[in-house]
C-alpha cells in the first residue's frame, strides 16, 4: 500500500528535492508524494478528498497561513483518521517547537532536513501506523 | 630765699611721670618718691631759714640732682629740663656768692642781678614751654607711628590669614579638579564601554539576521549535492551496464569526476552550514534556565574538557594544567551549558595559543600554562560576585588588535580553523545573559589572560 505524504512549504525548490530523495520509493509505490506551496493550498487539498495523506510534512515559516495555523487546522477539523504531521523547525527555534508540541505535532525535524531519519521515521510509522 | 628746690621738685615730678621704671634694675620710682619728699623738706627748710650757708647747702642738693640727671642713663629722659634751670642756676648763685661778698656792690647793682635772676627763671620758662611742644610734637609723632605699626601688623595678620585661605581654596579646587577629572575619566570608559557592547550587539543582530538569510539556501545546495551523489550512484548501478565496453569506460570516468565535485560541495557546504549554526548559537536568545552551581566545578571540568579535545586531535600537544579555586566560592546562577560554552571557548583558545607559542618561537625551556582561578569579588557598584580568569602563557594578544577580538569573524587563525565567533558569542553569554563582564590584560608574546565577572 502507497504511503501519501503531503509536503507543505513555500519553497518550490523543495519538491524535485523530495521527488529525488525519495525516487526508489516513488519507484516502487511505496511512497506517494503530494505538494502545497502554502497552508491554504495545503487546506485545499485536504479538503478536495483527492487523497487519503497521511502524513503531512509542514514548514512553520510560511507567508500567508503559517505552518502552525495549518496544524491548528488539522487538528480542529479531521475528526476520523487524523493525518500523522511532522513539523520542518528551523535549527534551534524552541519557541516553534514548544508552540507545535502545544498544538498537537506528532514530531518534528530540524533544518536542514536528514532525509535518511525521515526515512527511518516513515519505517516506523509504516510498521506501527 | 631761693627758687632752686622749686625747680628740684619740678624736676623730680617731671621725672616720676617720664621715667620708664624698665631701665633700671632697682625701684627708680621709690627713690624718686623720695626724692620728692627730699625736695619738699627743702623747700620747707627754705623758707623758713635765711642763710648764705644753707642756700649753698641746698643748691648743692639741686646740683647733685642735677648731676644725676646728668650720668644715670635711666634719668635721660629729664636731662633738656635740666638744662634749662642751668642759667638759672648759675646767675642765681653768682648774684647770691656777690650780695654775700660784696654787699655794696650788690646793692648798687641789685637790679641787674635780679634781672639776670628773673631772666634765669623766663628761661626756664621758655625752655620748659619749648620742651613741652616737643615733646608733645614727639608724643603725636609717637602716637602715629604706633598706630602704623598697628595697621602694618594688622594687614600683616590680614595677609597671612587671606594667603591661608587662599591655599585652603586653592586646595578645595584642586581636590574638586581631580574628582572632576576621574569622574571624567570613568564617563569615558563606561561610554567606550556602552558604545562597544552597543557594536556588539548589533553585529550580532546581523550576524543573526545573516544567518537565518543564508540558512535555507545552503541546506538545498547541501541536500542536492547529496542527493545527486545518491543519483549519480544510481547510474552507475543501472543504466550504465547497458552501455558499451568503449562508452562505460568515459563515462564512468566523468561520473566519477562529478561524484567528486559533488562530494566536494556536500563537504564545503557543511562546512558553511557549521558556520551558520556558531552565529545561530551567537544570537539565540538564552533560553537556558539560570540554576545556582559551583563554578569551580564547571572550570574544572571544562579545562579537561578542553585539553583532552586538544590531544585528541594533536597527539603531540602537550601543556600543563593549574587550578587556582577559591574553596569559599560563593554559589551564582548562571546558564551552565552557555557558561560552559565560553569557559570552552576560553580553554580552546587559551591551549591553541601555547601550542603555537612551542611550535613557532618559544624561548629555550618553554613550558605551555593554562591556569584557571576563581575568586570572591566585591563588584564597583557594590554588589557581589565570582570572577573567573583564565591565564595561559602563550601567544598573546598584539596592541592592533585588542579592539577586534570580540568582533565577529575576527579570527588570527588560519582559515578554516576558526569561526571567529567563539569570543564575540562569550563576550554576549557574559554580557547580555548574565549581566556580567570581560577583560583582558595581555602582552604580546608573553601572556593573556581573561577576566570573567558575574554578579551574583
Amino acid at each position: 500500500m502507497t504511503m501519501n505524504i503531503l509536503v507543505v512549504d513555500d519553497e518550490a525548490d523543495i519538491q524535485p528535492l523530495f521527488r529525488q530523495r525519495f525516487r526508489r520509493e516513488i519507484k516502487s509505490g511505496e511512497v506517494t508524494l503530494h505538494f502545497a506551496l502554502s497552508g491554504e493550498e495545503a487546506v485545499a487539498y485536504l479538503e478536495s478528498g483527492a487523497s487519503e495523506v497521511v502524513l503531512i510534512l509542514s514548514d512553520v515559516n510560511m507567508p500567508g497561513m503559517s505552518g502552525l495555523e495549518l496544524l491548528q487546522h488539522i487538528r480542529e477539523s479531521h475528526g476520523s483518521a487524523p493525518p500523522f504531521v511532522m513539523m520542518i523547525t528551523a535549527y534551534s527555534d524552541e519557541r516553534n517547537y514548544r508552540q507545535s508540541m502545544q498544538l498537537g505535532a506528532n514530531d518534528f525535524l530540524t533544518k536542514p532536513l536528514d532525509f535518511r531519519l525521515l526515512k527511518e521515521k516513515l519505517k516506523d510509522l509504516d510498521a506501527h501506523g | 630765699m631761693i627758687i632752686e628746690p622749686l625747680f628740684a621738685l619740678l624736676l623730680v615730678d617731671y621725672l616720676r611721670k617720664k621715667v620708664d621704671p624698665r631701665q633700671a634694675d632697682y625701684d627708680i620710682r621709690g627713690y624718686l618718691l623720695k626724692g620728692r619728699y627730699v625736695a619738699i623738706g627743702l623747700l620747707i627748710l627754705d623758707v623758713v631759714t635765711n642763710s648764705f650757708i644753707i642756700d649753698v647747702g641746698i643748691r648743692a642738693c639741686v646740683v647733685a640732682l642735677m648731676w644725676l640727671i646728668y650720668t644715670r642713663k635711666e634719668l635721660g629722659v629729664g636731662k633738656s629740663l635740666m638744662y634749662s634751670i642751668i642759667p638759672y642756676m648759675v646767675l642765681s648763685f653768682a648774684g647770691d656768692l656777690v650780695e654775700e661778698v660784696a654787699a655794696d656792690f650788690y646793692d648798687s647793682y641789685e637790679y641787674v642781678f635780679e634781672s639776670a635772676n628773673l631772666f634765669g627763671v623766663l628761661w626756664f620758662g621758655a625752655m620748659w614751654f619749648v620742651n613741652r611742644s616737643q615733646r608733645k610734637a614727639l608724643e603725636r609723632e609717637r602716637i602715629k607711628r604706633e598706630a602704623e605699626e598697628t595697621r602694618v601688623r594688622v594687614m600683616a595678620e590680614l595677609k597671612v590669614n587671606l594667603e591661608a585661605e587662599v591655599a585652603q581654596r586653592t586646595a578645595e579646587l584642586r581636590q574638586q579638579k581631580e574628582e572632576l577629572e576621574e569622574a571624567l575619566e570613568e564617563l569615558k570608559h563606561t561610554q567606550a564601554q556602552l558604545i562597544h557592547s552597543e557594536k556588539m550587539a548589533s553585529l550580532g543582530e546581523l550576524t543573526a539576521g545573516i544567518a537565518h538569510e543564508i540558512q535555507n539556501p545552503l541546506n538545498f545546495v547541501n541536500n542536492f549535492s547529496e542527493v545527486s551523489i545518491e543519483l549519480l550512484d544510481e547510474l552507475k548501478t543501472g543504466p550504465l551496464a547497458q552501455l558499451p565496453e568503449d562508452a562505460a569506460d568515459e563515462v564512468e570516468e566523468l561520473i566519477g569526476d562529478l561524484t567528486q565535485n559533488l562530494e566536494k560541495i556536500t563537504l564545503h557546504g557543511k562546512r558553511a552550514d557549521g558556520i551558520v549554526k556558531s552565529m545561530l548559537q551567537h544570537s539565540r536568545s538564552s533560553t537556558g534556565e539560570k540554576t545556582e552551581i559551583d563554578i569551580n566545578a564547571l572550570a574544572d571540568e571544562y579545562i579537561r574538557l578542553s585539553y583532552h579535545g586538544l590531544r585528541a586531535k594533536d597527539k603531540s600537544f602537550n601543556a600543563s594544567m593549574e587550578t587556582d579555586f577559591a574553596t569559599d566560592l560563593r554559589r551564582i546562577a548562571v546558564v551552565p551549558q552557555d557558561l560552559g560554552r565560553v569557559l570552552l571557548n576560553l580553554f580552546n583558545n587559551a591551549f591553541y595559543s601555547v601550542s603555537e607559542k612551542k611550535k613557532n618561537n618559544a624561548p629555550e625551556g618553554y613550558e605551555p600554562l593554562v591556569a584557571v582561578a576563581t575568586r570572591n569579588v566585591q563588584l564597583p557598584d557594590g554588589r557581589e560576585g565570582v570572577q573567573i580568569t583564565i591565564r595561559d602563557n602563550g601567544t598573546g594578544i598584539p596592541k592592533a588588535i585588542i579592539d577586534k577580538v570580540y568582533q565577529p569573524f575576527f579570527t588570527t587563525k588560519p582559515t578554516g580553523q576558526g569561526t571567529g565567533l567563539g569570543l564575540s558569542m562569550s563576550y554576549d553569554i557574559i554580557h547580555k545573559v548574565h549581566g556580567g563582564e570581560m577583560r583582558i590584560d595581555t602582552e604580546e608574546g608573553q601572556y593573556a589572560a581573561f577576566t570573567i565577572t558575574i554578579p551574583a
